[in-house]
């Protein structure tokens, strides 16, 4: 077994027993539940919506090549610079150098789970530059140096008391605040931040093709201020996010607000088409656009798990995970958990590493089932444990077993022999990893051949 | 090759084979019988102060009130009696503007089915306005009003505005607890007049 493995596994158990954190988390979770059905009322029918969704983000990866050049045509026509990096390396040190050149201290980041996934933090803390989250939940998180625990809501695991012993250990503010004046507080603070940064950086929630902008949504009004306060805004997304017209948004971003919060509309729904114009009078100076492969055309290239691609990371799938709710964001070790994490990981960051993923689910495919854009997530998962198995991941006493119990299964002759306890010696004892986290089996003491003939005797 | 030649090669390489796509019936467009009382109900709803108003006394008591008070800056354009001091906020910094009370814009369009209102270049003297005040009034004409975000988009010329956005109430959060906070990064509060 992997490090990454077993570290998942000895992670999963400790959290699947705590009942402190389960709580906290079908707290959250029950909350979101009872206001998504809500949101979708505003479809006629939420169905058709979905259908519709997966068949426009079809389209966009069908011809992602000539989307993303016409993306790149328009934009950088009005001033825009684009950037592609294969790797996370090639995006932090494009960020790197845009940073020296501006002289940038302090940036002002929102929410992005691709800054994540590039570990942009800590890169720029390296570079002596403070980063600093706007989103309140990664505001949150970020103090209590943990990564987010969930893709929309960071801080899911944190309770309202939690957050106000953070903010009084790291803020010195008093303790017990409640909520709302813990947000002015991070409000307050953060505004400081915003007069210092030189620059913004933003994700995108999607790469709007047709007129060649970027489309961030949003409630809190960080993302907004965090590219237009600065001079310089970057924005550092995956290639996978487009979608083809500027119409679709119309579908998006509805359909991303209910199944990501249960909203009918976010607060903010923002299209950036590039920085500043000669006729205009504000806005940032500059603007660049990071375009980040780091994997994606490897999902790509593989026709069975392509669609993954289409997802809009609107988190449905993790609230409606079994295990996530057991055993939480924080054991998958991943910048993507949950089910679509499960999916990704595997092809993002190495089959080898990352295939115990895979197994983590129970297959009851409700994630597929509430999916925004109606990925078969658990038929991804079935998937990869095949490919897996294809490339020789799997290990030598599971390809014995398997070949030894489909040689037996298929011959009616070794069924027959030996008795249950001998079979259960073999299975329970022998294969050991069987049982290590299930309970023993119990073989039937006679044979089906026996079963049968004594039946048919009455 | 390029970093960009190498990704868009990949991308060429690996792509699926075109199928034709399956048709699916486009979602309904339906025309609000009454949109103003929908626009009206939704906005409540998302924490905002509605004023329903026949002409523009109304408003331009409000502004010279607030004037009294407080730091404004409006961006309305052809009322008589509102003088549109947007300009003043061209080349303020962030920090000053950060300041501000109130800032009365008004927009082009607002969307019945959401109780958003579109901003975008043209109404936006500074694009940090309208999330950089403490407090926010967006005014719109009941003609203005459409029934839903597909009839908006097709008024919406995105790229030769360079930047828009759809506004629906004040900022928010509920990263903690999921409890709602009105009043995040943007501004604490949102009134909307409808005049007529
Ligand atoms: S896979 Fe589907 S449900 Fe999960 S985050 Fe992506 S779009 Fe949402």
């Amino acid at each position: 077994m992997t490090e990454t493995a077993s570290s998942f596994i000895a992670k999963s158990t400790i959290k699947a027993a705590d009942l402190e954190h389960r709580r906290k988390i079908n707290f959250n979770i029950d909350k979101y539940n009872a206001t998504v059905p809500l949101g979708k009322q505003q479809f006629s029918d939420v169905a058709i919506a979905r259908e519709r969704a997966k068949n426009a983000k079809w389209r966009a990866i069908e011809h992602l090549d000539q989307y993303l050049e016409h993306f790149e045509k328009q934009i950088t026509a009005r001033g825009a610079k684009v950037l592609w990096a294969e790797t996370a390396e090639q995006a932090l040190q494009e960020v790197g150098k845009i940073c020296k050149e501006k002289n940038c201290t302090t940036v002002v980041k929102s929410k992005s789970m691709v800054t994540e996934e590039i570990h942009l933090n800590h890169f720029l803390e390296e570079q002596g530059i403070e980063s600093v989250e706007t989103d309140l939940g990664e505001y949150i998180q970020q103090l209590d140096g943990e990564p987010p625990y969930h893709i929309v809501t960071p801080a899911m695991h944190k309770n309202k008391e939690d957050v106000a012993r953070l903010f009084a250990d790291k803020l010195g503010v008093p303790g017990g605040l409640s909520p709302e004046e813990l947000t002015q507080v991070a409000r307050q603070k953060l505004r400081e931040k915003y007069v210092q940064a030189e620059i913004g950086v933003t994700g995108a929630n999607f790469i709007v093709a047709d007129i060649g902008g970027i489309a961030i949504t949003e409630n809190e009004g960080n993302a907004r201020l965090s590219c237009a306060w600065p001079k310089t805004h970057i924005v550092i997304v995956g290639i996978e996010k487009v979608i083809p017209s500027i119409t679709d948004l119309a579908l998006f971003w509805p359909l991303l607000s209910t199944f990501g919060t249960g909203q009918k509309v976010t607060v903010y729904n923002s299209i950036v088409t590039g920085p500043r114009q000669p006729n205009e009078t504000d806005g940032p100076e500059e603007m660049y656009v990071i375009l980040l492969d780091n994997g994606r055309t490897n999902l790509l290239a593989n026709p069975a798990v392509r669609e993954a691609l289409y997802c809009i990371r609107c988190g449905a799938c993790l609230n409606a995970c079994p295990v996530y709710k057991n055993i939480g964001g924080h054991a998958y070790e991943t910048t993507y958990s949950g089910p679509i994490g499960s999916v990704i990981t595997p092809h993002l960051r190495g089959m080898h590493e990352y295939k115990h993923l895979s197994y983590a689910s129970s297959l009851c495919g409700n994630c597929t089932e509430v999916c925004a854009v109606k990925i078969n997530l658990h038929e991804l998962l079935l998937e990869n444990r095949h490919e897996a198995v294809v490339k020789g991941e799997s290990t030598l006493a599971e390809r014995i077993a398997w070949k030894a119990w489909k040689a037996s299964s298929l011959n009616r002759k070794m069924m027959n022999m030996g008795n249950g306890k001998m079979k259960n010696w073999v299975v329970n004892k022998v294969f050991k990893g069987w049982t290590a986290h299930r309970s023993d089996l119990d073989f039937s003491q006679q044979t089906f051949n026996q079963m049968w003939a004594e039946r048919n005797k009455e | 090759m390029s970093t960009r030649d190498k990704i868009l090669q990949a991308v060429k390489n690996n792509k699926p084979a075109l199928i034709p796509l399956q048709e699916i019936p486009a979602l309904l467009d339906v025309t609000e019988e009454n949109p103003i009382v929908k626009f009206t109900a939704i906005l409540k709803n998302l924490s905002t102060e509605v004023k329903e108003v026949d002409g523009w006394d109304e408003v331009i008591q409000y502004v010279s009130e607030l004037k009294q008070q407080y730091k404004i800056v409006t961006v309305i354009d052809g009322v008589d009696g509102i003088v549109n001091d947007g300009a003043d906020t061209i080349n303020q910094s962030a920090a000053a503007l950060a300041s501000l009370d109130y800032a009365l814009i008004k927009g082009p369009i607002g969307i019945a089915e959401n109780g958003a209102i579109w901003l975008n270049d043209k109404n936006l003297p500074n694009r940090l306005l309208p999330f950089i005040c403490q407090h926010l009034v967006l005014v719109i004409e009941a003609k203005d009003i459409v029934s839903n975000m597909h009839q908006a988009y097709r008024k919406i010329q995105v790229n030769e505005e360079g930047y828009g956005v759809f506004i629906s109430g004040p900022s928010k959060t509920a990263d903690i607890e999921q409890s709602l906070v009105i009043g995040a990064h943007g501004p604490l509060s949102l009134r909307v007049y409808i005049v007529h």
